[in-house]
């Protein structure tokens, strides 16, 4: 339980403080299961109407918008159709979902009955990365319960609407975040992403129409189906409607998982949320949206305000709503090493410029670190960086060449200050390399 | 011959009819039969692809790609401490280094008494309460070394008092 | 108009015009635009890994993969431009990282397309200073070595193993720089051994343990020669150095087979090396077989021959169905004129005189190629197990499963592997009973069938087995189907001959559409052999012998010896005793004369010995078991041994024979093509190796006595009649299963 901050927009986060709201009785008691009774009274194209009134975008880190995602699936299809919750949270910078599957898994439930209604289809999977499994054991439960009371299952409460619904288990591996890779995982296969076209709406999981949404973004639909889309889409900026959860980690004094408005100044969720800089330090960097995202330097980051189209503006991606603050006593080549080698463990290894690219650069990078750096490197890092960029069979390429582009960019002279022989702050210590020999 | 209590052969044959065909029930059927095995072990692993009617190879291809499965023992607690970004800025290293130091042992080693491994792991999801460790499925969050070090002291004496009571 | 089904487009400022659908790598090389890559296939999944194929097409932000970008009206591409190279070199550069630079000792060195691409588009330095990644090698099979750090993992040999073969041996293992290709039993491979991922591996990570570290692909001469193994005709290029076959291989992929090569093709070639093989006559003295010279033996045997002429004893001859056409020709020639005997046969295992003489009257519409097999919508198998025995009829059924959704039917009396591309599948009792039920006569038995319930669409399964479904369905069912089909395709094997044959062939004619035929026999030119005239009532081109003249077949050959009723027989090329074995005293009054590689079950027991040379050491042409006419070439030599045409010339000349004059394959082919009836082929075309169909349909068939039996040899993936047991790398591959069993 989270007690809420008086700064904080309670949307999906409402039932936070609610003790018993991963119950049933508990849900019930707080207006559960009245979207999707409001929703199944209503024709499947006004549901998605709502949704896209609503303005919400994907909360998994591509801000997608969710109704267009949904208006795509086919009306009539001769495979079975799906809808898929994304529950493998693994972006570094990022714990939101975890409270969501803890506090309130019956939300993410019903945004997923509201979906099926919405689209036409009939059996879902909740897929929870491999590491959370108390949080399977309570989807489970939750699930049992839902199913005993005729929430899940056939002829749902009467309505004629069937809906079943599983909950499903990763085992390590952050390419399943991906929503193809998932799909290949949940087959029981290597999760290997898949070529698209076919996007997933028309051929997706077993080969079927399939949406597949991050659990934010479903726990978002009763509140959005209760109130309205427009009531959810005035929280924020014009296209970037509704709140979201930021997960503020790094150097503030208190770290947090907060909901706001998007276009909230990230200034006052690092000053009035985080508690300020911890030990008074100075901003160096801010990680925006996930390990994925470009890093901005401190003084853009201080007049930031988050939502999608603010941090595009300068260079990033709101991304999965991780703000990493990093402040001025961290060596920005050990930043860059740890989050190549997240990549290079991460990497599926398909296509060979992710494959040999964050290898070469996690290598690069631990002996350029380690003191045994050259003066050829640092252009060459770039390059090589350039070379993954948009070159690679999905988006993980991307992810590990644009944050290292950015520190390179940014903090260039922290290189040419290791090749001067300057101590640096974290010490001669390299872990990395440890993780890599999976 | 099933490697696997009855039990966990009853759940693996509800979790096969879950969905639209059976195979989609491995990644699970491998994480529980891990935990129930310590490991998978050969006879799991054969056991896992006759019930799914697959090849050992492709249960094997599967085994190696997802990382918190594993095809040899750990420690009876496996001791996984995240160093990424948002542990790194609040001491993982550190936590790390110390689990080193206390346990004897290095990255996916296991300490000669079987009681601890050791893992340096990726961003394990508890970044606004870093640095933590997650012991099997445990989470320890927002830890300092002395704390991290009672929690080790508990596993140990857990482990010590379940060896004498058996 | 522009015809609505091509599409246009423009790659360099080139306008193409291509088939809707085609893949924009493909639309490049029909137009002679190089578009490099590895992992991309023609026919296997696409992968999109290895990303050398990417190009600019306007209006998309990012570089595409022109290997999955299906063409579209208007398209612009760019394959050319400076994006597109520095994409290439570093795509390169990236695969160079932790690939070793050991091309001096590499066994693709000289024909590795990494190192091709390297020349053509890499970086002329490297700037990777990181140290290599290395893994030592591994032994899979005795004919499967894997060198891990030479993998560039473009996932060919994943596919070609399981998409192509249905074997799933490989797979990869691990993720991101740790991900490997691994063998299906952990640290070893129990598969078909068929090769053909280190064919289609485009590096030296996969390597042949018959050939590797033996020479250096340029010292070799690389000759297309015609595999002597089974009767589906593949084309195997032989690795010849200083005369020495090293190696087949198909990497030229310009036979009938396309990408296509079995065990037998690829690795059974080295029983021209055996040490057993016969490199000078033998003759019998003193009851032991003793060297001796050419000249001795040839006149030992006409001399007798002529004895034996004067005093009307009975010869017999019995011919082969590994020797070319025109040895076999003029062995019938030698046969009928030169001995002057009826009886003349060889080991029959198709009924091809049954199915021409149901056929009577119909042209070449009515058969069916092997590569027919690729495109059909419907087939009928009956009998036989084509993996084993066919394996490019089986490739071929199971390309027409995955790239046409070909329905399969397969009647069999046992349970073979292509069941699980089978569309239906009747497994009877009798074919015989089964086939009369087909054309509407008799009961249907009650056959259990099984059938996958419906080809896959896009995903090749892993394991199709998985998902098999048992239909309740009888035979009346299977052939209800069977009569909705139209243009089926009926190939059936030596399980069924004479009316059952006839049968068949009544029931297809009852079909929609254009229904063809193939029936499969055993060795590389048992097709030729029947075409030939190798019977005792049939002349070449299945032309009847004379009311009356008929002689003995081969088993009343065989079964006249204890009666002392043949006082020759000349044994070319064959081993009937291996089957039918013969008492020593059998013989005692039966001049035998064998002619052949090896000490045969049946050369030990003879008076003379004459060796031979193999089909890769001489030249002619063989038919395929579908009527495909290929020219064989003469790649490797053995000292002492002399082609069958040529003995045959030489022991004409010792018989008086002046006029028939030295053997020249070339003359005897113009004979044959003037002489025999469906032989009057195109020479171009049939040197260009295009193999033309012969066409031997001549009216009806009428035969001398009853059908001829069928003996079949139902060999399996690694044996091949008496040949296989003297190559040394197909039996190492049995005793490496027998050990792990």
């Amino acid at each position: 339980m989270t007690t809420p901050h008086p700064l904080e927009t309670r949307v999906v986060s409402r039932r936070f403080d609610q003790p018993d709201a991963h119950t049933l009785a508990g849900y019930l008691a707080s207006d559960g299961f009245r979207a999707l009774e409001k929703a199944l009274a209503m024709a499947p194209d006004k549901v998605i109407e709502e949704v896209k009134a609503s303005g919400l975008r994907g909360r998994g880190g591509a801000g997608f918008p969710t109704g267009l995602k949904w208006s795509f699936v086919p009306k009539q299809s001769p495979r079975e159709k799906y809808v898929l919750c994304n529950a493998d949270e693994s972006e570094p910078g990022t714990c939101k979902d975890r409270l969501i599957l803890e506090y309130d898994p019956f939300a993410i439930i019903e945004g997923m009955l509201i979906c099926g209604h919405a689209i036409g289809a009939h059996r879902g999977y909740i897929y929870i990365r491999g590491e959370y499994r108390y949080l399977l054991d309570r989807m489970e439960q939750a699930l049992a319960e839902a199913r005993a009371a005729g929430y899940v299952g056939k002829n749902i409460r009467g309505s004629g609407f069937d809906f079943e619904l599983h909950a499903h288990t990763g085992a390590g591996a952050y390419e399943c975040g991906e929503e193809s890779a998932l799909m290949e995982s949940l087959e029981g296969k290597r999760g290997i992403p898949r070529l698209k076209p076919p996007f997933p709406a028309v051929s997706g999981f077993m080969g079927g129409p399939t949406v597949i949404n991050n659990v934010e973004t479903l726990a978002s639909i009763p509140p959005i189906l209760l109130n309205g889309g427009a009531w959810f889409a005035a929280f924020g900026p014009p296209k970037n409607g509704g709140t979201r959860l930021f997960c503020l980690s790094g150097h503030v004094e208190r770290q947090g998982v907060w909901e706001l408005p998007l276009g909230f100044p990230l200034r006052k969720l690092i000053e009035d949320l985080g508690g300020g800089m911890r030990n008074g330090a100075k901003l160096k960097a801010v990680v925006p949206g996930g390990s994925s995202t470009p890093l901005l330097p401190g003084n853009v980051a201080w007049d930031l305000n988050l939502d999608f189209d603010s941090v595009a503006k300068v260079g990033s991606f709101l991304g999965s709503g991780g703000v990493v603050v990093v402040d001025e006593n961290t060596c920005m080549v050990r930043f860059a090493l740890r989050i190549m080698q997240f990549y290079r463990h991460e990497s599926c290894g398909w296509c060979v410029p992710c494959r040999e690219g964050t290898q070469w650069l996690q290598t690069s990078l631990t002996r350029f670190h380690n003191g045994g750096g050259r003066a050829a490197d640092v252009d060459l890092m770039k390059e090589v960086s350039e070379n993954i960029l948009g070159r690679t069979f999905c988006a993980l390429g991307d992810a590990a060449a644009m944050p290292t582009l950015s520190i390179l960019q940014h903090w260039r002279q922290e290189f040419l200050d290791h090749l001067a022989g300057k101590p640096c702050p974290f010490g001669a210590r390299t872990t990395a390399g440890a993780v890599g020999a999976h | 011959m099933s490697p696997f209590s009855p039990q966990l052969e009853a759940r693996f044959r509800e979790l096969m009819q879950r969905y639209p065909a059976r195979r989609s029930a491995l990644v699970p059927m491998l994480l529980y039969a891990q935990d129930e095995l310590g490991w998978l072990t050969p006879a799991a692993v054969q056991r896992i692809a006759e019930l799914l009617a697959e090849t050992e190879l492709a249960v094997r291809e599967v085994i190696g790609y997802y990382s918190m499965l594993r095809t040899e023992p750990t420690g009876k607690y496996h001791v996984q401490v995240c160093t990424n970004i948002s542990c790194l800025l609040r001491g993982g290293d550190e936590l790390y280094a110390h689990c080193e130091r206390r346990l004897g042992v290095g990255h996916k080693q296991t300490a000669a008494d079987g009681v601890f491994s050791l893992e340096e792991v990726e961003c394990i999801g508890a970044c606004s309460w870093a640095p933590a460790v997650q012991v099997n499925y445990d989470f320890h969050q927002e830890l300092t070394v002395e704390q991290l070090d009672k929690i080790l002291d508990a596993y140990a004496a857990r482990a010590r008092g379940e060896r004498t009571d058996s | 108009m522009a015809d609505p089904a091509l599409v246009h487009l423009t790659v360099n400022g080139q306008p193409l015009q291509v088939p809707a659908g085609t893949l924009l790598i493909e639309a490049c090389k029909q137009h002679g635009i190089e578009v490099p890559s590895f992992c991309y296939y023609p026919n296997l999944s696409l992968q999109a890994a290895c990303r050398m194929c990417l190009v600019e097409i306007e209006k998309m932000p990012k570089l595409q993969t022109a290997c999955t970008v299906v063409v579209s009206e208007g398209m612009v591409v760019n394959s050319d431009s400076e994006t597109v190279h520095r994409a290439r070199k570093s795509a390169i550069e990236f695969i160079l990282t932790n690939h070793p630079l050991d091309c001096p000792v590499c066994d693709a060195g000289g024909e590795c397309e990494l190192q091709d691409m390297t020349f053509k588009y890499g970086a002329e330095q490297g700037r990777f200073v990181e140290p290599k990644r290395h893994r030592e090698e591994q032994q899979w099979s005795p004919v499967v070595y894997f060198d891990r750090p030479r993998c560039i993992l473009c996932y060919r040999c994943v596919r070609a193993c399981g998409e192509g073969m249905d074997v799933w041996a490989l797979g990869v293992a691990n993720r991101g720089i740790n991900a490997t290709i691994i063998p299906s039993h952990q640290d070893h491979l129990e598969c078909e051994e068929c090769g053909n991922c280190i064919d289609i591996c485009p590096v030296g990570a996969l390597t042949s343990g018959a050939y590797r570290y033996q020479t250096r692909p340029w010292e070799m001469q690389h000759v297309g020669a015609i595999c002597t193994f089974c009767g589906d005709g593949c084309k195997t290029t032989l690795g010849v150095r200083n005369g020495e076959i090293l190696r087949g291989d198909n990497r030229d992929k310009s036979g009938i087979n396309g990408d296509f090569l079995c065990i037998k093709g690829r690795y059974g070639l080295d029983f021209t090396r055996h040490p057993e093989r016969l490199k000078q006559p033998l003759a019998r003295r003193d009851g032991e077989l003793q060297p001796v010279s050419w000249g001795y033996a040839l006149e030992t045997a006409a001399k007798r021959w002529r004895e034996i002429q004067k005093a009307q004893g009975a010869i017999g001859v019995i011919g082969s169905t590994r020797i070319l056409n025109e040895e076999a020709y003029t062995l019938q020639k030698f046969a009928r004129q030169v001995l002057g005997t009826p009886h003349l046969d060889h080991h029959r295992t198709a009924d091809f005189p049954a199915l021409f003489d149901a056929l009577a009257g119909r042209g070449a519409e009515s058969l069916a190629r092997l590569d027919d097999l690729k495109t059909a919508p419907a087939v009928l198998l009956v009998g036989g197990d084509p993996t084993p025995q066919h394996p490019l009829t089986a490739w071929n059924l199971r390309w027409g499963y995955r790239q046409h959704k070909t329905r399969l039917y397969v009647l069999n009396s046992g349970d073979i592997k292509l069941r699980r591309q089978a569309y239906r599948y009747a497994q009877v009792a009798s074919l015989a009973a089964a086939v009369r039920y087909l054309n509407g006569e008799g009961e249907a038995q009650s056959a259990p069938l099984t059938g996958v319930a419906e080809p896959s669409e896009k995903r090749w399964p892993q394991t199709p087995a998985a998902e098999v479904a048992r239909l309740d369905e009888g035979l009346q069912d299977f052939r209800a189907r069977l009569r909705q089909e139209q243009d089926v395709i009926i190939v059936f094997s030596g399980d069924i001959a004479g009316d059952s044959v006839r049968d068949l062939v009544a029931f297809g004619n009852s079909l929609s559409g254009q229904t063809r035929y193939l029936a499969l026999a055993d060795n590389a030119n048992a097709r030729g052999a029947a075409d030939m005239g190798l019977y005792p009532d049939l002349l070449p081109g299945y032309v009847p012998v004379a009311a009356g003249q008929a002689g003995l077949n081969l088993e009343q050959m065989l079964a006249a010896l204890p009666r002392q009723g043949l006082a020759s027989l000349y044994v070319v090329g064959a081993n009937p005793f291996r089957s039918h074995p013969v008492a020593a005293g059998d013989l005692k009054q039966t001049f035998l004369v064998v002619q052949d590689l090896f000490l045969t079950e049946t050369a030990r027991q003879a008076d003379l010995v004459f060796p031979a040379l193999c089909a890769y050491e001489k030249a002619g042409t063989v038919t395929n078991t579908g009527g495909q006419v290929q020219p064989q070439r003469r790649g490797g030599g053995c000292e002492g041994a002399k082609s069958d045409l040529e003995i045959l010339h030489r022991l004409a000349a010792a018989m008086g024979e002046a006029a028939w004059g030295a053997a020249d394959p070339d003359r005897t082919l113009q004979e044959i093509r003037a002489q025999v009836k469906g032989y009057d082929l195109p020479l171009a075309k049939l040197l260009a190796g295009e193999a033309p169909l012969a066409l031997p349909l001549n009216g009806r068939v009428p035969r001398a006595a009853a059908d001829l039996p069928l003996r079949p040899h139902h060999d399996t993936l690694f044996t091949a009649g008496t040949l296989g047991r003297y190559s040394a790398t197909l039996n190492s591959v049995m005793e490496g299963r027998a050990d792990k069993r």
